[in-house]
């Protein structure tokens, strides 16, 4: 570490924890996402320059609300002016100043509650393309730079930044209200909002480009994320779903990859590797998400399949009747081709290979997946144990050819290879 | 990456009073803890009683001595920890700097816990969690 790293380390250290609860109050301030991100961008710069010399000050959070509230206040009065000379009252600027007087460190406020929410909710608005959402929604809420973004998600940094700035210039196009959704609209604008969260954890935990089997960086990000939507929104029982369900599979990280970097499936892993505090936190979100009223939803059924596997402590103690049964329910909440295989599996290991085959089959001309490895892996697995070891091996074949990851395509050659020992 | 803070609340020796803190101090800590969840960063937290009801078990040439307190020396003895999921050193030291710590002698340590990728591969499947 060179000695500027080193200095501003703890420098980028309160940016990550202050950035977010920065950028939604100046956001609620100017009522535009992208301004706010740049106001409080340029106080972080001021840091930058002037921390290292004059040391990080107590209250660095305040600091930097104080130097990007100047600059918010300037940017009202000059559109204020504007607007008197087009004879257009508004009442911005004296808002603005009343909130400056607030003091911002006083913990989480409602208002600074309610401000996050509406960040989250704005990031992640359906004006913008997805991969927008999750730029953003890193960028704004987890305080992660543009080159961070960009490594992560395997673009060059360039492609990145301009993908933010589109998206903060589309959420000013459409005039994009800095508002928490109401009525009908909130259930939907809250699934697009936990989709982001569960995209970035999936690209983290089964990356779906590159050589690397699992990102962990991303995957942490998202459950902060989704640790920190949960305390935001505490009444829906998704978010803890969501929570639930990531804390579940990252609790199988440690055991998910071999020596040599492969993967390793879920019921060859070594359960003693499985990580018991994520674990109990990932059931005591389920608890959560089952305490509030009405039927389970997409992710807590997929969370409490997760639960299932984290129970049993041996592979052979494995309740798959029970897994198959929330498959089948999780079919009727979210139906796809994909839930449909996972339920075919369930069936297999709980009413024996044939009964899965069964319902497999009735999969494969399904047009979504026809480039989804885990379809064919899926039929190899349940042929080889009805002895159909040929027919296993071809399926093994086909899905290594239309696999995208590097890891996953070696590992599905492996089992293929072994099958003809 | 995870770290464990430890803090080392720096009591006196002989300290026969209630190691219950006083309800400002509780509410304090309350308010640092919800800030750290509300992060997203807290994994667990605890305290842990006085000294005085501690016990160490040291060895001797592999032999145990059961030892009970109170100690002598008290500066270092745990009073309770914190485990945070950050994403650098940095942050973990900046979370430990807003601790509502408001009397002369505390410290906490900063301690970064291992990972199983930590352990070089051919150890890692002598590993075992629970």
């Amino acid at each position: 570490m060179t000695p500027a790293d080193a200095a501003r380390a703890p420098i980028e250290a309160v940016w990550r924890i202050e950035s977010p609860r920065l950028i939604a109050a100046l956001a609620r301030m100017v009522r535009d996402v992208g301004l706010a991100e740049e106001l409080a961008q340029d106080a972080f710069v001021a840091a930058l320059e002037q921390w290292p010399a004059d040391g990080v000050p107590d209250r660095p959070g305040a600091w930097l609300m104080q130097a990007a509230k100047r600059r918010a206040i300037d940017q009202l009065r000059r559109a204020e002016r504007l607007r008197r000379k087009q004879e257009v009252v508004g009442r911005d600027a004296e808002a603005a100043e009343e909130l400056a007087a607030a003091d911002f460190e006083a913990a989480l406020t409602e208002e600074i509650r309610d401000s996050l929410l509406r960040l989250v909710f704005t990031a992640c608005h359906p004006v913008l393309a997805p991969e927008a959402r999750v730029a953003l929604t890193l960028r704004l809420l987890c305080g992660l730079t543009t080159e961070e973004i960009a490594r992560a998600f395997l673009v060059p940094a360039a492609t990145m930044a301009q993908r933010i700035v589109r998206a903060k210039r589309t959420l000013a196009e459409a005039r994009v209200p800095f508002e928490v959704p109401s009525g009908t609209d909130l259930a939907p604008r809250l699934g697009a909002v936990l989709a982001v969260v569960y995209l970035v954890f999936n690209e983290g935990y089964a990356a779906s480009k590159g050589e690397r089997w699992m990102r962990p960086e991303l995957v942490n990000d998202a459950l902060r994320l989704g640790r920190m939507l949960a305390e935001l929104a505490p009444d829906e029982a998704e978010v803890h779903g969501l929570v639930a369900l990531m804390e579940l599979h990252a609790s199988r990280m440690p055991a998910r990859v071999g020596a040599g970097g492969e993967p390793v499936l879920l019921l060859d892993q070594d359960r003693a590797r499985w990580d018991r505090l994520l674990i109990r936190r990932g059931l005591a979100a389920l608890d959560r998400a089952q305490a509030l009223a009405g039927p389970l939803g997409p992710y807590a059924l997929q969370a409490a399949i997760a639960a299932c596997h984290a129970r049993a402590r041996r592979p052979e103690d494995t309740d798959w009747a029970r897994i198959a049964a929330l498959y089948d329910a999780l079919a009727q909440v979210a139906p796809s081709p994909v839930v449909e295989l996972n339920r075919a599996m369930a069936v297999g290991m709980a009413f024996g290979p044939a009964a899965g085959l069964e319902l497999i089959d009735q999969l494969v001309d399904e047009p979504a997946l026809r480039a989804y490895p885990h379809l064919p892996a899926a039929r190899a697995d349940l042929l080889a144990k009805l002895g159909r070891r040929l027919e296993a091996v071809a399926e093994l074949e086909r899905a290594a050819g239309v696999s995208q990851n590097g890891r996953e395509r070696a590992l599905l050659q492996k089992r293929a290879a072994a099958l003809q020992d | 990456m995870r770290f464990m803070l430890f803090i080392h609340p720096g009591l006196p020796s002989s300290t026969e009073e209630n190691s219950i803190p006083s309800r400002e101090a509780i509410e304090a800590m309350s308010r640092y803890n919800r800030q750290l969840h509300e992060a997203g960063v807290l994994l667990d937290v605890n305290g842990l009683h006085s000294p005085n009801e501690a016990v160490r078990i040291s060895f001797h040439v592999g032999k145990p001595q059961v030892v009970d307190g109170p100690f002598a020396e008290t500066k270092e003895l745990v009073g309770g920890y914190w485990i945070i999921d950050v994403k650098t050193k940095a942050e973990a030291i900046e979370w430990a700097k807003r601790c509502p710590i408001d009397a002369e002698g505390p410290m906490i340590e900063v301690r970064r816990i291992f990972e199983i990728s930590d352990f070089p591969p051919e150890l890692r499947e002598a590993v075992w969690l629970g």
